[in-house]
């Protein structure tokens, strides 16, 4: 038998290295990555709450999440395309003003 | 079973987000984030979430993952720089995580009352799922399709071709007098 608490320190560990991978990295790509990571670590702490408690509602949650995420990921992406084409780098340190 | 199980994917989970921080090209980085996605689907699996470890693998591993290794590979990323942003990031960051974590931590294993998960526990199957999300959830799940719409709407008006693009323009130096020199 697994403890509950195991799952969600697993993904405490995970929303925590994604907040490192957010603010060591220099690639607009990875930050984004690093974002997707926090996302899936929280993700896993609605789930074992989900089985924990025994209530559904808490994966349908995490499906809201997971459609958000899908979203976000589509514009976000979007957004770093139009970024390269308007300064053609995708050094987070040279992209540093709102306007061309 | 349960045991081996949970510390293979999870060592593989932390492995993959571990080796996502080190890789300095992106698409290591994205690969790396490929199996984090793919092992917590089996941990999803083993708490009894067997509609969320599909659309795990089918929604992250599968379409986020594709996306994103194809905006890594059209841009032609290359290995990432260290500036001064990441020293600065280091030194500030580092300690504010690690109390995040050590806050997190104490919290999760003071909690009380938290049960355990074994194999034989009931799982959730995707009819118990969708009785709830079409019945008392089905107005947020209609308002995801708008919001899906108004992403691929904004997506594709981000992307397209001429928007954000100024080629009279691209060859001058942009910014303040401090910035380096954007090259092409």
């Amino acid at each position: 038998m697994i403890p509950i608490s195991w799952y969600l320190l697993l993904s405490a560990i995970l929303f925590c290295l994604g907040v490192v991978g957010f603010l060591i990295k220099r690639n607009l790509i990875t930050v984004f990555m690093s974002i997707e990571l926090m996302l899936n670590g929280v993700n896993l702490s609605f789930v074992a709450f989900a089985h924990q408690w025994n209530l559904v509602k808490g994966q349908i949650f995490v499906f809201f999440v997971m459609v958000v995420a899908a979203a976000e990921a589509a514009v976000g992406l979007a957004i770093i395309i139009a970024v390269f084409r308007a300064r053609s780098t995708l050094a987070v340190d040279r992209i540093d003003l709102m306007k061309l | 079973m349960h045991l081996i199980l949970f510390i293979v994917f999870a060592g593989l989970c932390l492995a993959g987000a571990v080796n996502l921080l080190l890789q300095s090209h992106p698409i290591n980085s994205a690969l790396s984030l490929v199996v984090v996605m793919s092992s917590l689907a089996v941990l999803y699996l083993l708490l009894g979430a067997e509609f969320l470890a599909i659309a795990q693998i089918i929604v992250y591993a599968g379409a986020i993952m594709v996306l994103f290794t194809f905006v890594v590979m059209l841009l032609n990323a290359g290995r990432e720089e260290r500036t001064f942003g990441s020293r600065a990031g280091k030194i500030i960051g580092f300690p504010a995580v690690a109390v995040l974590l050590g806050v997190i931590a104490t919290v999760i294993l003071k909690a009380k009352g938290l049960h355990g998960a074994t194999l034989s526990d009931p799982i959730t199957n995707t009819a118990d799922l969708s009785k709830v999300l079409f019945s008392d959830l089905l107005l947020p799940f209609e308002v995801t399709s708008v919001l899906i719409l108004i992403a691929i709407l904004g997506a594709v008006a981000l992307a397209r071709a001429g928007s954000g693009d100024h080629p009279t323009n691209k060859d001058q130096f942009v910014g303040t007098p401090g910035e380096r020199r954007v090259s092409k």
